[in-house]
């Protein structure tokens, strides 16, 4: 196994009451790489993602962020603190608040007390714009989030990342399902900024069921079957094995 | 003309609620059904402070806000465990507790009795008797609760308040402690409802439990969904339609004895009104 991982799990498993959506899973995503995270529907990706960014807590197994402790218990707070974030399987924006609101809420300072006397300033709103022109909806930045169409909402969440990206928080991000429901064009611009992020060396990880992208973009990919690991490797070794296509290529 | 000025400070007084409550529902998103206990932690600290021990009005609202701030720590830290409708349930059982104490507990707050003869706010010799110099005292603190509330909303910290009420867990994502925001700002709050109950116990210069009911904190919701949820204009606008709207019925020929039980059904059909054709409110940016 690669000593350069960015973030690592020991037999990490998640028992939600009568099923186990993770089971001693130990895997690891190498810096400044790209991981594929591939299998079927319920196989356990976004849970793995959902506890790898605390939001659901693990119940046995590690958390091993490169050259920290493992970690029994995480938070989401602390998970940004080592860089991690994320975009949602299923968008989650601030729906009543505009497309820069949206944005500028994740750049501005964590402490309440400081937030009290914090304005955005040109900083903040320098950051905004830039994330917002790269997925092209600077333009609608006074619309409600909750008025943009479907592949819009898919690129401010995206525009979202790269503005934790900006502030330096976000070496490590995980894109859930990020190309469902987007358009050829809008494709093209997400694995463009996904490529972007590999090249500045941010540690990539992408779930993702069409295996095209999968095979463009990634340079591991790990197969998930019952929240269990099934193979990991090299693309396109892993992908040419028997049992990783009867699992999920063959049906 | 006296009765105009009285009208003015109830307003004041209420729209100072209103503004405070806002901070909760409209922006965070919590819907608290529990502000009157606030408004009545302030309202009794003042009344029981000035009577009983002398104290100069504007030490008291001090006194008033820390106790009822103190109390929003407590009662906020429990309720910070719960969201969505359970929250509205728990707020509603403070609201309850909060009434059945001020109600039970005699040697401190005489019980249905209440506490008369709460004097009149005095600074450096000058005394606000009238009804027109309290106005302009209600005036002057209620513009601070404003501006503080105004402030607050436009602030990194009022931007994170809206983000967890639009969706709490993606924003704790981002590496927000939403509890801690969420306990914040309901201790704020708290101090606002707590300047207007000072207000109110001075002004009226008798307070018994009966203010300080659950139907209260409702009458102080309906002001703020009437006027707009996270706009703090529209809280103003709110509490002065509701405190101008038994006004009008008179006018339009109820009977005094009666407009004051019409305010109840007008305000009910109103309200329903509004949230069929109108769910955001008067001025409001979100729906509930």
């Amino acid at each position: 196994m690669s000593q350069n991982y960015a973030l690592k799990t020991h037999s990490l498993t998640k028992q939600f009451e009568t099923v186990r959506a993770v089971h001693n899973l130990s895997i690891h995503f190498e810096v400044g790489k790209i991981t594929g995270v591939i299998g079927p529907n319920g196989s356990g990706k976004s849970t793995l993602v959902n506890l790898l960014t605390g939001l659901v807590p693990h119940t046995a197994g590690e958390i091993i962020v490169a050259g920290k402790v493992g970690l029994k218990k995480v938070s989401s707070k602390d998970m940004t603190v080592y860089g991690i974030t994320r975009t949602f399987q299923e968008v989650r924006l601030f729906e009543q608040m505009t497309v820069l609101d949206n944005i500028l809420v994740v750049t501005t300072c964590r402490g309440w007390f400081k937030g009290i006397f914090e304005k955005h300033g040109t900083y903040h709103l320098a950051i905004a714009e830039k994330v917002l022109h790269r997925v092209g909806i600077w333009k609608f930045r006074d619309k409600l989030a909750v008025n943009l169409s479907y592949g819009q909402r898919k690129l401010l969440e995206i525009a979202r990342v790269l503005a934790m990206r900006e502030i330096g928080s976000a070496q490590i991000v995980f894109f859930d399902e990020p190309y469902a429901g987007l358009f050829p064009e809008m494709v093209k611009l997400v694995s463009e900024i996904m490529k972007e992020l590999r090249s500045e060396g941010a540690t990539v990880v992408l779930i993702e069921h069409n295996m095209d992208l999968i095979r463009e973009l990634s340079d591991r990919v790990i197969v998930m079957d019952s929240g269990e690991l099934l193979a990991e490797g090299e693309v396109a070794e892993v992908l040419g094995r028997k049992d990783v296509v009867e699992a999920y290529l063959g049906e | 003309m006296e009765y105009l000025y009285h009208l003015a400070v109830l307003f004041t007084i209420y729209a100072g609620l209103a503004i405070s409550l806002d901070l909760i529902v409209g922006y965070t998103g919590l819907l608290s059904v529990t502000h009157a206990a606030f408004y009545g932690f302030g309202a009794y600290s003042t009344a029981i402070l000035m009577t009983r021990y002398g104290f100069n009005f504007f030490v008291s609202v001090g006194v008033g806000v820390l106790v009822s701030m103190v109390l929003a720590l407590l009662i906020g830290y429990v309720l910070s465990r719960f969201k969505d409708d359970y929250y509205a349930l728990v707020s509603f059982g403070f609201n309850i507790i909060v009434f059945s104490i001020f109600l039970n507990w005699q040697d401190l707050t005489r019980g249905p009795l209440g506490i008369p003869g709460i004097g009149k706010p005095e600074l450096f010799g000058f005394a606000f008797s009238s009804t027109l110099e309290f106005l302009g005292l209600a005036v002057v603190l209620m513009s601070l609760v404003y501006s503080v509330a105004r402030f607050i909303v436009n602030s990194s910290f009022g931007r994170v308040l809206k983000a967890i009420r639009e969706d709490e867990k993606a924003i704790s994502v981002f590496g927000y402690d939403t509890k801690t925001y969420k306990l914040v700002i309901f201790v704020i709050s708290a101090g606002m409802a707590a300047i207007a109950g000072s207000l109110f116990a001075s002004y009226i210069t008798f307070i018994d439990p009966s203010t300080f009911t659950l139907n209260e904190s409702i009458f102080i919701l309906a002001m703020i969904i009437l006027g707009g949820l996270s706009n703090i204009r529209g809280a103003v606008l709110g509490a002065l339609f509701l405190i101008l709207l038994p006004e009008a019925l008179r006018f339009v020929g109820f009977p005094t004895d009666i407009a004051a039980q019409m305010r109840q059904v007008v305000y009910g059909a109103l309200l329903i009104g509004l949230m069929l054709y109108r769910p955001q409110g008067m001025m409001g940016e979100f729906k509930l």
